[in-house]
């Protein structure tokens, strides 16, 4: 009897002490939502106070950007249009290539090539963006500058080409997953009616894993334009609405790196416009991360 | 006479010749792609190697390039990962643990999983700004080591998480069930039987999410990490610089001997990435072994 109890007591204390770990991994879990909350709070909070000093029409559709010398002025455009040539100089790089690297790896290489090749691309994935900034500078710059005389140190072209070279392996995995999640029995119907490799790739297998392939390349998209370091080193810092890739200009991101290395004093209105381009540079990436995932989900076609 | 006609036989050959083209073609950019990493590899190591000795380990920073070293960032950026470690590891596991095993699947489990997924991919330099607004001004954890240890923590929170569950989801149900039917609790269950088992895929997950901490630069940058420290921290409060911070410092520089020092400086980040993931494929082997 009395042992009976003794257990039951036992049975309680330790359910008690379960529901406290229970609630601790609750509110582990609950961090994640705490942290979208709050960069969406501080952006939002911030940037309204930068509104409230530049008028919206100012900042989104001025052509010039001088923030901290006076006169002043805040149009975004220069810093979008540098973040926008950088981005479409890497899919252009990036898409393509990186959708042949899938395709090979999927569809030709053998299974123990691909146990070679796709750590190698995971490692060229996993290289520091600043070291992608110097090979920039030191490595392709200078071989651009031997080929085009006309290229300034910092420009566009060799922060695309580098960015684009960073994204390429995360198309490359990301698409040949969605690829070799294509049935075979597509593959054996299409060469039993007498295609040929090359048929089957680009008119079965592409079109069939293409929400996976058209997502990759938004995830690679949006993770070019967030993309940092290695534009802050290669591309430079003057906020330019050129439309040569040969000049030095400045991206969003740079721009934000260039104000929290210099001695901006908080609460002035150059540190807003720390948040008020962070907040534009978030909302971007989010969009396009939300569309990769709707394309995942709404024009997945499944197969049993 | 032959079964096809010879305009169908040219054409035939035509189809093949094109697949055969394409695939050389796929294959030429496949192994290109992988060549630009020995390119990578080759120029900065070309640039760097002559510079890297014991003197550049155990130097501070300096504006001499020939007296200069990274002994502060490494230090530092040891301190961070550290720190990066206690924090991310539990919470992140954590997280997983309760999405996967105790989580009731409905909206709100849902609605996590999507804003998880969102957050990793959300652009690395926007935590910078979180950091900086909430640890480093709201907080008044000044530009510490604790005030980048935590924005760093949770830039790679999603990314801890994700690879979690997955190691907890590929635990077989049966597992489980056994635990069930000898009377252990849901709690006792996790403990003793699905975290064990899914120990190596975690480790594999974390270690690899520390090494993108270790080379993340723009956060640390938005936090006020200094790129001139000639001193070692002495606890979490202290300000710090970090190899990444140290190599973009040297980046910047027009000379080119600062150039060389940075090349130096990624070849020690390369190293000690490349220790870590060895690490964890290490660790991964031995309790596969040990598990069996």
């Amino acid at each position: 009897m009395a042992k009976a109890a003794s257990s039951s007591i036992k049975k309680r204390g330790r359910l008690f002490g379960e529901s406290c770990i229970i609630t601790w991994l609750m509110a582990c879990a609950g961090i994640s939502l705490v942290t979208t909350a709050a960069i969406i709070g501080i952006l939002l909070k911030e940037s309204f106070v930068f509104f409230e000093n530049v008028s919206p029409l100012e900042f989104f559709f001025g052509t010039s950007w001088v923030p901290i010398l006076q006169p002043s002025s805040f149009g975004v455009l220069p810093l979008l249009w540098g973040t926008l040539q950088v981005t479409i100089g890497a899919a252009i790089i990036a898409i393509p290539l990186g959708l042949a690297c899938a395709i090979y790896l999927s569809e030709y290489a053998s299974p123990k090539m691909r146990t070679y090749i796709k750590p190698l691309l995971e490692l060229l994935a996993g290289i520091p963006t600043v070291v992608y900034g110097y090979f920039a500078l030191t490595f392709v710059t200078p071989v651009l500058r031997s080929i085009f005389p006309d290229v300034q140190v910092f420009n566009a072209l060799s922060a695309a080409i580098v960015v684009g070279i960073m994204i390429l392996p995360m198309i490359a995995t990301l698409s040949d997953n969605a690829l070799r999640a294509v049935p075979d029995s597509l593959r054996q119907g299409a060469y039993a009616l007498g295609a040929t490799s090359f048929e089957v790739t680009t008119k079965v297998v592409v079109p069939a894993g293409l929400s996976g392939v058209m997502a990759s390349f938004l995830l690679a998209i949006s993770r070019a334009i967030g993309e940092t370091m290695a534009v802050t080193i290669a591309a430079g810092q003057t906020p330019n609405l050129s439309l040569s890739m040969f000049e030095s200009i400045q991206t969003m991101t740079a721009y934000i790196v260039q104000v929290s290395l210099g001695d901006t004093p908080t609460g002035g209105i150059a540190y807003q416009t720390l948040f008020a381009v962070g907040a534009l540079l978030f909302a971007i990436t989010l969009v396009i991360n939300i569309f990769s995932q709707l394309i995942l989900n709404r024009y997945r076609e499944v197969y049993d | 006479m032959s079964l096809i006609s010879e305009k169908d036989r040219q054409k035939l050959i035509k189809r093949k010749r094109i697949a055969f083209l394409f695939s050389k073609l796929c294959a030429l950019i496949t192994w290109t792609s992988v060549l630009l990493l020995a390119v990578l590899l080759y120029q900065v190591s070309s640039d760097g190697f002559g510079w890297v000795d014991w003197q550049f380990l155990s130097s501070f920073p300096s504006r001499f390039p020939e007296r200069a070293g990274i002994k502060s960032a490494i230090v530092g950026t040891l301190w961070l990962i550290g720190l990066v470690a206690l924090i991310s590891i539990p919470v992140g596991v954590s997280s997983a643990l309760y999405l996967e095993e105790f989580a009731k699947p409905g909206k709100l489990n849902k609605f996590i999983e999507v804003n998880i997924s969102n957050l990793a991919g959300v652009p690395s330099i926007v935590y910078g700004i979180l950091g900086l607004a909430i640890f480093v001004r709201f907080f008044a954890l000044e530009r510490s080591l604790l005030s980048g240890a935590l924005t760093m923590s949770l830039l790679i929170l999603p990314v801890i998480i994700i690879a979690s569950r997955e190691a907890i989801r590929s635990v077989p149900m049966s597992i489980r069930y056994a635990a069930f039917s000898l009377g252990a609790t849901r709690w006792q269950t996790t403990w003793a039987h699905v975290l064990p088992a899914s120990f190596p895929g975690i480790m594999t997950g974390v270690i690899l999410a520390l090494s993108r901490a270790i080379g993340e630069t723009a956060p640390l940058i938005m936090i006020g990490a200094l790129t001139f420290v000639a001193f070692l921290p002495a606890g979490p409060m202290d300000s710090f610089t970090a190899m990444p911070i140290q190599i973009y410092n040297w980046v910047s520089r027009p000379q080119q001997e600062f150039h060389d020092l940075a090349a130096a400086g990624i070849i020690v980040l390369l190293i000690v990435l490349l220790l870590m993931n060895a690490t964890a494929i290490y660790i991964r082997n031995k309790t596969e072994k040990r598990l069996k």
